[in-house]
């Protein structure tokens, strides 16, 4: 075991902390994904982009469990975690937000973002409905991360408003906020941009550069919008019909002739 | 995937009032509660009775409010955890000649395990369909307990007379106050439990699940687990209530538990406010009260009357009693300045 890491670390320069293995997905004959293999790095920001319909958030999908791949593997720090039933994902790091918001509409801020803290604390429904000195603790300590992640997004103000009455972009910033209270090593964002207006994508793009360098998150980005990945990710994975287009860095995806005929569609045809 | 899909942009199906306050301040529950203890000293034992029978439906409305107000599950079988309560308190007294104080506890475990149970296979199920399926289970109750194997427990269709406690310590009091007083006790303690279930972090695992499944199963919620859990203490606190009123009315028989009492208690549950606890006991009262209400108006017609009655408060105020309250909070804000 320690030698195979050994020769692994030898090999690259850092055993991965997020590994996709062939993954490939079939919902009743369509495959929406096929062999889809990349690995995401400590600290890395990995932009995973693609066409319509090209199988990004079908991967998305499997990575948070929602979706069980037909073959292939995901190996988080090694371990494999397509045993894990969907809410044990979080507890091993891996936070998510999702494409179209998906808080709970009915609760405040404060509480969406409380929620966030499920898997990192304890408690069950006799000491809950008794109240006991140990959930006052727990409770008190949950409200000091909950304030915490609150001042770092700017959200202090709305932190008893319910949230189905605040801006959509103010939203997503909930939504963030309570993917940050689940205490992620991988922060996986499923088009954070779509639905904000151009000023909101320049401010969001700073964010999510600044909670990877300052919370020493990995962050995998799921994005439509190509200016937001190009500025701000280490490494693009391209897909296309379900299959990995290509691979690199920005610039290297962007030039690569097959994207742009993904994408723009080919010029003699 | 297109079904995954869906439930992530589903809207609620319990659509909870633009406040998220569950309860009272402290002041207002003191004064009420101090309200409740005080009114029996000035009351005939007809009213203080009624007041106990209200008391143990605010307790049955309350434990509906916490499953589909905090879990968002529907339940239209609670008469059945009602009879199951109310027959394990009389069985226990009868037949074991346990005292009654002490089989409210025992009926709510029995509940709870029952209700937890029932929840499981209720998993597959949302919506109407769970809605349906607790019916099925309100409807089979009153049969099952007629049931000739169980009869020497039961009691068959004559069902079980309880004896009525007499108050404790040598107080001289009647039993119908006394009783009313051991009701509040009981009824208050619940309903201090249960609001410091829903404001911790097993209530915001239930509201979690009740607004969007799939993020709450994201954030690490045990979908599953916490379902069946709301199913269990809704189940035992209903169980609870079940014991009080076996012990309140003296006599347990089937069809006292048919579904018009399951349907009456999600009534309840509506005009008190989905989601708001103290709104139960305006519900209990509802149901309670404004069927003879609408007896006194006309004999002949109640139901037609009851049926208008329900339907203007439906119609005037569709989040409940906690409209009310909020609208008169407002308004003692307004006149404040």
């Amino acid at each position: 075991m320690m030698q195979a890491q050994d020769v692994q670390t030898a090999s690259s320069p850092a055993a991965p902390l997020l590994a996709v293995r062939d993954v490939s997905v079939v919902f009743g004959g369509i495959i929406a994904l096929n062999g889809v293999s990349f690995d995401m790095q400590h600290g890395q920001i990995l932009g995973l982009i693609g066409p319509n319909g090209a199988g990004k958030t079908t991967l998305f999908n499997c990575l948070s469990r929602l979706y069980q791949p037909s073959a292939g593997d995901i190996l988080m720090e090694g371990t494999s975690i397509l045993s894990r039933p969907p809410h044990r994902i979080a507890e091993i790091g891996i936070g998510r937000t999702f494409q179209n918001v998906a808080l709970f509409a009915n609760l405040s801020v404060l509480d969406n973002v409380r929620i966030g803290t499920h898997a990192r604390t304890h408690s069950n429904i006799v000491s809950d409905s008794l109240r006991l000195p140990r959930v006052r603790r727990s409770e008190s300590e949950i409200d000091r991360r909950v304030h915490e992640v609150l001042g770092y997004l700017d959200l202090e103000d709305v932190a008893h408003v319910m949230v189905s009455g605040l801006p959509f972009g103010t939203q997503k910033r909930v939504e963030l906020a309570r993917a940050l209270a689940t205490d992620p090593k991988i922060l996986l964002l499923d088009e954070p941009a779509g639905g904000l207006n151009h000023e909101e994508v320049h401010v969001l793009g700073d964010l999510i550069r600044r909670i990877r360098d300052e919370r020493k998150m990995t962050v995998l980005l799921v994005e439509h919008h190509m200016g937001l990945v190009m500025s701000i990710a280490d490494h693009v994975v391209a897909l296309n019909f379900g299959r990995k287009l290509s691979e690199g860095t920005p610039a290297q995806v962007q030039s690569d002739p097959d994207v742009i005929k993904a994408y723009l569609g080919s010029k003699h045809q | 995937m297109a079904a995954a899909q869906e439930v992530v942009t589903e809207t609620p199906t319990v659509e909870a009032p633009p406040k998220r306050a569950m309860t009272l301040g402290y002041g207002t529950s003191l004064a009420l509660l101090g309200l409740l203890a005080l009114v029996p000293l000035f009351a005939k034992n007809f009213i203080i009775f009624q007041m106990t029978t209200l008391l143990i439906y605010a307790l049955a409305v309350l434990a509906l409010n916490i499953l589909t107000g905090g879990s968002g599950q529907f339940s239209l079988g609670q008469s059945a955890f009602y009879a199951v309560g109310a027959y394990s308190s009389a069985i226990l007294m009868e037949h074991a000649n346990i005292n009654y104080a002490l089989t409210l506890p025992i009926s709510g475990v029995i509940c709870f395990a029952f209700g937890y149970l029932f929840g499981k296979p209720a998993l597959r199920l949302s919506g109407i369909y769970l809605a349906l399926a607790t019916f099925a289970l309100a409807t089979a109750m009153p049969q099952l307990l007629k049931l000739g194997v169980l009869e020497p427990w039961t009691g068959g269709v004559q069902g079980l007379v309880v004896d009525k406690p007499d108050a404790p310590f040598g107080l001289k009091m009647s039993q119908d106050m006394w009783l009313y007083y051991f009701t509040l006790a009981v009824s208050t303690a619940i309903y201090i439990f249960s609001v410091n279930l829903l404001k911790s972090r097993s209530g915001r695992a239930f509201m979690a699940i009740r607004d969007n499944e799939i993020a709450a199963s994201a954030m690490g919620i045990d979908v599953a687990r916490y379902k069946t859990l709301a199913f269990g203490i809704s189940a035992g606190i209903t169980g609870v209530a079940g014991a009080l009123g076996a012990i309140a009315v003296q006599f347990v028989a089937p069809d006292s538990y048919t579904v018009t009492l399951a349907i009456s208690l999600f009534l309840g549950m509506v005009v008190g406010g989905v989601g708001w606890l103290p709104g139960s006991i305006v519900g209990a009262a509802f149901i309670i009260f404004v069927p003879n209400i609408a007896e006194s108006i006309s004999k002949g017609l109640s139901g037609a009357v009851f049926g208008v009655l329900l339907f203007l408060v439906i119609f005037l105020m569709p989040h409940g009693a906690r409209q009310v309250a909020m609208f008169g909070q407002r308004l003692v804000g307004k006149l404040w300045k």
